[in-house]
């Protein structure tokens, strides 16, 4: 079982086109035309936006759900945004039709399986929107998949319900008990990796539910690929600005770019206790 | 639009800022066809003897129209940089610029006694910030540019970069000329603070005036000096302002990371004006 390191794709810098922009729960769903981005696209890939107001100069990293063909325009990204901050505020107040610069699709992909193996997957709030897209790309692999959805709440879980299409089963996880399990990922983990009997364990969230679901997977001794969620000031791996702690191959401490290097990393070569 | 610069001709007098483009490789996306030899050169982030892991998060931090920076100049030390870095920049049809940093002044004549003996590279670029002690000293400055030009077994040009600080510019230019300085680059960071208090340079437009000042007196002071100036520079016409003040070339840095195609597009605008 060889799970081997994801390919960088291509990326283009493009003006693109917000199509459409709708609420679901606590996060707004925004359909790009980027011309270019969508075909390069790997699930774990996000894409960078910049602020339209030109005195923010950080770009604002965004998570790829979906890549979906839209009737006279070709394929088109849908992001899920969480409107909080100024990038996240401006970006969900925009109206369908407006331009936004993008840059995509960048960073490491999730790595797949040569065989197709059981796989489960662990996502949280916003941050589970890649793992939808994997899923598909797993299923059509002829992996097993499981998968958790986790949030703080009802309104801040991904539906599920597309999800059902191409997964074995889904386990939902809320702190508040709104909806599912009442809970968090850590407290779930355990059991989900001995139902499904994982060998890749795929996880997208915050540090904290990276970090349990990685050392779960070490116990069980099954590969963990978990999507790292930093500020990522330029996102292409110029500025060294996103660093994580991580041991090389070589066991040697290192710091790697999470834009470029990662975001998607190896589990258990991430230093957990150093990323805060 | 060639242009001299200490004896080297440029393709273009657009130069990618030290720090600001990565180890060139994440910068090519961006460029087109040409790739790096778009560009009048590459000086590349600061190398010291020894790698740095470089510091803790966050390591740049937005404030209007600018970035704070505080990175502790992450990379992988001369020996890996020229084993692993410099064949590949060498081979991309555009002039090298290495950037240097020291703790001490030995370091840096180390440094440039490493360069000097290395295929590849066009010209050596002081970062003089970097002293432990007498940071921003115009006689320390000097001691150092004296040292690397002493210690340079052949006649690399060596560019030394300085502060856009008006009360001092004029003075370190005039002693790291006298120290053999081939040319001076102005328009390094601002000192400034990040909101925890750790020092760290500020970037972005919000310094160019401050720079374009500054690389006009030095002008005046040095009317037969070579001057590159920078400093916030993200448009067309920024670079014609600091070519203006008798600047023979511009780099372009922190713009890159908000928008990575600003190079290309840059050197594509001001060669288009001398056609036209």
């Amino acid at each position: 079982m060889t799970v081997t390191t994801g390919e960088r794709a291509g990326a283009v810098h493009a003006s693109g086109e917000l199509l459409d922009t709708k609420r679901i729960g606590a996060f707004r769903h925004l359909t790009v035309v980027a011309p270019g981005v969508p075909e390069r696209f790997r699930p774990g890939n996000f894409v960078a936006v910049s602020v339209g107001d030109s005195s923010f100069l950080a770009r604002r990293s965004y998570w790829v759900h979906r890549v979906r063909p839209v009737g006279g325009y070709g394929a088109t990204v849908q992001l899920v945004v969480d409107p909080n901050g100024v990038g996240g505020a401006w970006l969900a107040s925009l109206p369908a039709g407006s331009r936004i610069e993008v840059t995509g699709p960048l960073g490491r992909p999730f790595a797949l399986p040569k065989e197709p193996v059981s796989c489960l997957l662990v996502g949280e709030g916003y941050s589970a929107a890649p793992l939808f897209p994997l899923a598909e790309r797993l299923r059509e692999r002829g992996c097993a998949v499981t998968m958790v959805v986790a949030g703080a709440d009802e309104a801040h879980l991904l539906s599920s319900l597309e999800a059902r299409r191409s997964v074995r089963a889904v386990t939902v996880v809320t702190a508040d008990g709104s909806v599912g399990q009442k809970g968090r990922v850590a407290g779930v983990i355990e059991e989900a990796l001995a139902r499904s009997q994982a060998e890749v364990v795929y996880a997208a969230g915050p540090h904290d539910t990276l970090h349990a679901v990685a050392a779960a997977a070490e116990a069980h001794g099954a590969w963990s690929q978990t999507a790292v969620e930093v500020p990522q000031p330029c996102a292409t791996g110029l500025c060294h600005g996103c660093p994580v702690p991580v041991v090389g191959e070589d066991g040697v401490a290192r710091v790697a770019r999470a834009c470029s290097d990662g975001p998607v990393l190896r589990g258990d070569r991430v230093r957990w206790g150093d990323l805060g | 639009m060639t242009v001299e610069l200490a004896g080297l001709t440029l393709a273009s007098p657009l130069l990618v800022a030290s720090g600001c483009g990565g180890t060139g490789r994440e910068l090519v996306p961006y460029l087109g066809e040409q790739g790096l030899a778009a560009l009048g050169g590459f000086v590349t982030r600061s190398i010291t003897l020894d790698a740095r892991a470089g510091g803790p998060a966050p390591r740049l931090v937005e404030t209007p129209s600018g970035l704070l920076h505080a990175t502790g100049l992450p990379n992988p030390g001369i020996d890996l940089f020229l084993a692993t870095e410099l064949p590949w920049l060498a081979r991309q049809d555009t002039r090298v610029v290495v950037s240097v940093a020291g703790r001490t002044i030995g370091e840096y004549a180390e440094l440039a006694r490493r360069l000097g003996r290395s295929p590849g590279l066009a010209a050596i670029e002081v970062n003089v910030d970097a002293l432990e002690t007498g940071s921003g000293e115009p006689f320390q400055a000097g001691s150092v540019v004296a040292a690397v030009k002493r210690d340079l077994p052949r006649g690399l040009p060596v560019l030394v970069k300085i502060r856009p600080d008006l009360v001092r510019v004029v003075e370190t230019v005039r002693v790291v000329l006298e120290a053999g300085a081939d040319a001076v680059v102005v328009g390094t960071a601002q000192p400034a603070a990040l909101p925890d208090g750790r020092p760290a340079g500020l970037s972005g437009p919000a310094v160019r005036p401050l720079a374009l000042r500054c690389v006009t007196e030095v002008c005046a002071a040095f009317p037969d000096a070579q001057v590159v100036g920078g400093g916030g520079i993200a448009t067309a016409a920024d670079a014609r302002s600091f070519l203006a003040a008798g600047a023979v070339a511009v780099q372009v840095g922190a713009a890159l990371l908000h928008d990575p195609t600003t190079a290309a597009r840059l050197a594509a605008d001001l060669t288009q004006e001398t056609v036209r």
